[in-house]
């Protein structure tokens, strides 16, 4: 507790960076996760190689990742950059499958009426398809955020400072408060990072706090919870 | 509905991207920059290896040569020697504490041992153009065959040679290099015939876990740096080392060409008063006070007089 | 690329099959330390899982705690509890075990709420007690999530127990550490390609797995799509937009 009071400062810039290096990912994989998630769903032949892709790129090993990456894109070995790109490729695998299957639970019917009352396969998946699947990705979105926000921690033994310095210094040093120090803080910022998306979520599908009129083909009544 | 979710959503994606960029910005430091293309001439960089006891002395320099009047920049806790080495040769770094022996080996992985003063010399040679060390330390920190003062005591060990009288198996534990390392298990046993019983990887560089396992008979002979202040507070013993086993590990400073003569005088002032007992006091301020390395720089360079 | 040649090419090298640092001997050790793990995660999380799908009761407070598990970093809690056991496996079991729970225990319970709440309801009108219900309707009909979440706790398992060699001599993760600390890129990359075989080889042996469990006159439906890593089948199934630990 002492090593906590004495080192706010440190503490506070140390989850400064590590935000700065969570959010990118988080943004990006969103992004990126779409279309391929899109065209995952809409090829038989593009989900095989997507999913099977995404599903390999989340077997890798972090820490080995983050050696290796440098070397196969030029970057320099402590360039945050590596984590970044990193934690954006995890991000990707995971919701690639959460968008496909996002999309996937819109209601067939529901596709055709859109089809019927004239929509466009452009606006039909901006103004119907995306909007009901919200729910399921922003699930998706929820665990990567925290699980970014854990792994960034990996960066701190190749040199890219984020709590999880706090980890590499405490243990090198026997300071069991700055360990613990290191994991609540990050624990705490990934509970909001998490907070966060839910709230983005009521903002931005109202209806869904209503027991969920767009509710997919799920075979369960919701309980109340 | 939706068209309202739209305006919903652009309102959100501003905030979000917003906050980010007002992250960005308000972080210690720009997190993109690597710091290579400094554009002040007049900024000295200087890193320091992920290691509490390297930052404490990077800390000093840095204080040192700011209250000469120098503009420092402190990238500290930059990795292992892999990560640093390329920064350090490609001049993006100016300044950085190293240990002569360590540093020779990594730039030259046949280089032969010797006294202090002739791995330094070595080093002296080894180094790539544009990189100099300045005046070396007599404080060092260096490897070394550690064990229990109470294991040293039952079977009278004093040098590294006298472990062949331990009767019991050996296990050795250090970081997972250590293994092919020509300081090694294979050359206890080559050069001495010390049966090792096995090999345990403890990836701290014999730091608390590996000095607990120590403790805990988990493991018998362990690889700690001598500055280690664990050594005296578990009652461990380094074993001698007559045969120069290990390469003397003394600190220095490694610098590029944009340190100038008066900055040389600086840090060679501080290398001057850094003596091995001083090391070891430093360090222990850190794991047993738990002070910040900033406090404990200024505090010793006061003391000294030499801020 | 040279990396990846070097890489294969250490993996392919004879020298790298004998001793006690041979691969077949790693590969055999991780097998072994990610299966004991799974078998203690599962052994808490999985009749936690079935207490709180059947009851519906503590559903809120699983989901923040399994979120909480989830960003703990497994690096920081393997270092703080080897400080207080010390070296060797108990500390690394204990971190994966923690990493494992969460999948496994989402598994079990949206196996459960996944359940048409009318085939409940219709086996109590049969007249079955509550544990008959348990375990001739839920547990069977649950197994496919059970199986989803299990399989990609296998997968971070296997993935992140390369960081038992951090305090253990044990398993592919010493190839990794090794390398990284020798510069010797090709033996680390090498680590990684069979760390990512074998997860392989285990998510092809789940797939098999999931195609079996599915109980017969049951569509194939809910658990049909194999539910891995990055399987979001839970989440389609029993969607709970509160719930980021479903997603797995």
């Amino acid at each position: 507790m002492t090593w906590v009071l004495a080192n706010l400062g440190l503490i506070w810039a140390r989850t400064l960076d590590h935000v700065v290096l969570s959010l990118p990912p988080i943004v990006l994989c969103f992004l990126i996760a779409l279309p391929l998630g899109w065209l995952a769903r809409r090829y038989r032949i593009s989900r095989g190689i997507i999913l099977t892709g995404a599903g390999l790129l989340y077997a890798v090993p972090s820490l080995p990742l983050f050696f290796v990456l440098p070397a196969v894109i030029g970057t320099g070995l402590r360039s945050p950059l590596n984590v970044i790109i990193a934690l954006t490729l995890y991000g990707v695998a995971l919701m690639v499958r959460v968008v496909s299957d996002g999309l996937d639970s819109v209601d067939a019917d529901v596709r055709q009426s859109a089809s019927a009352v004239g929509y466009s396969a452009w606006s039909r998946f901006w103004q119907v398809e995306l909007p009901l699947s919200g729910p399921v990705l922003l699930a998706g979105l929820r665990v990567v955020a925290v699980s970014t926000v854990s792994l960034v921690t990996v960066g701190a033994v190749i040199g890219v400072q984020s709590l999880g310095s706090l980890f590499t210094d405490g243990f090198q040093r026997g300071i069991q408060a700055e360990i613990i120090a290191g994991l609540v803080v990050t624990v705490g910022l990934a509970l909001v990072f998490d907070g966060g998306l839910v709230l983005a979520g009521r903002v931005l599908m109202p209806w869904n706090r209503r027991a969920a009129p767009s509710k997919p083909n799920v075979p369960v009544e919701l309980r109340a919870t | 509905m939706f068209t309202i979710t739209r305006g919903r959503l652009a309102l959100v994606s501003a905030v979000a991207v917003g906050a980010v960029v007002a992250l960005a910005g308000c972080a210690s430091g720009d997190p993109l920059d690597e710091g290579g293309s400094s554009a002040g001439s007049e900024t000295l960089v200087i890193g320091s290896q992920d290691y509490y006891s390297n930052e404490i002395i990077a800390e000093i320099y840095a204080q040192a040569l700011e209250d000469g009047g120098f503009t420092v920049d402190r990238q500290f806790r930059i990795g292992q020697r892999e990560a640093y080495l390329p920064e350090i040769e490609s001049g993006a770094l100016d300044v950085f504490p190293e240990y002569t022996g360590s540093l020779l080996q990594a730039l030259d992985a046949d280089a032969p041992g010797g006294t202090a003063d002739e791995v330094y010399t070595a080093l002296e040679a080894a180094l790539p153009a544009g990189l100099t060390v300045l005046d070396r330390a007599d404080a060092s920190d260096q490897n070394s065959w550690t064990v229990t003062q109470a294991f040293a005591d039952t079977y009278g060990l004093t040098d590294i040679a006298s472990l062949t009288k331990v009767t019991e198996p050996i296990t050795v534990g250090g970081n997972s290099e250590l293994e092919t390392r020509p300081y090694g298990p294979t050359a206890l046993k080559e050069k001495y015939g010390i049966e090792i019983a096995g090999f345990t990887p403890v990836e701290d560089s014999g730091g608390p876990l590996t000095v607990k396992a120590l403790v805990d008979k988990k493991i018998q002979l362990a690889n700690v740096y001598t500055a280690d202040p664990n050594i005296a507070s578990n009652d461990l013993i380094a074993l001698d080392d007559p045969d120069g086993l290990f390469l003397p590990d003394n600190v220095v400073p490694v610098v590029s060409d944009k340190v100038d003569d008066s900055a040389a005088e600086i840090l060679n002032a501080v290398s001057a008063a850094l003596d091995a007992d001083t090391l070891v006091a430093l360090n222990a301020l850190s794991v047993n006070d738990q002070a910040a390395a900033d406090t404990i720089a200024t505090d010793w360079l006061t003391e000294q007089g030499l801020i | 690329m040279n990396l990846f040649a070097d890489a294969v090419n250490w993996i392919l090298e004879p020298a790298n099959y004998v001793g006690s640092n041979a691969i077949p001997l790693r590969l055999a050790q991780h097998l072994v330390f990610t299966l004991v793990t799974l078998v203690m995660a599962s052994a808490i999380a999985i009749p936690l899982g079935y207490l709180i799908g059947h009851t519906g009761r503590g559903r809120g407070l699983a989901v923040t705690t399994s979120g909480g598990l989830r960003a703990i970093p497994t690096l920081g809690l393997l270092t703080l509890v080897a400080l207080w056991v010390g070296i060797g496996v108990v500390a690394p079991y204990v971190a994966l075990t923690v990493l494992a729970i969460p999948p496994i225990l989402a598994g079990a319970y949206t196996g459960f709420e996944a359940i048409d709440r009318r085939t409940v309801d219709a086996a109590r009108a049969v007249g079955m007690s509550e544990l008959q219900i348990v375990q001739k309707v839920e547990v069977p009909l649950g197994l496919p999530l059970l199986i989803g979440g299990l399989r990609s706790a296998t997968l971070q398992v296997i993935a992140t127990a390369t960081l038992a060699a951090y305090v253990a001599d044990l398993g592919l993760g010493r190839y990794l550490f090794a390398g990284l600390k020798t510069r010797d890129y090709a033996e680390m990359l090498g680590g990684s390609m069979l760390v990512i075989l074998l997860a392989l080889a285990l998510e092809g042996i789940f797939a098999l797995i999931q195609r079996f469990v599915v109980p017969r006159g049951v569509s194939g439906r809910v658990g049909g799509r194999a539910p891995g890593t990055t399987d979001s089948t839970p989440v389609s199934h029993s969607l709970r937009t509160e719930d980021p630990t479903v997603a797995r």
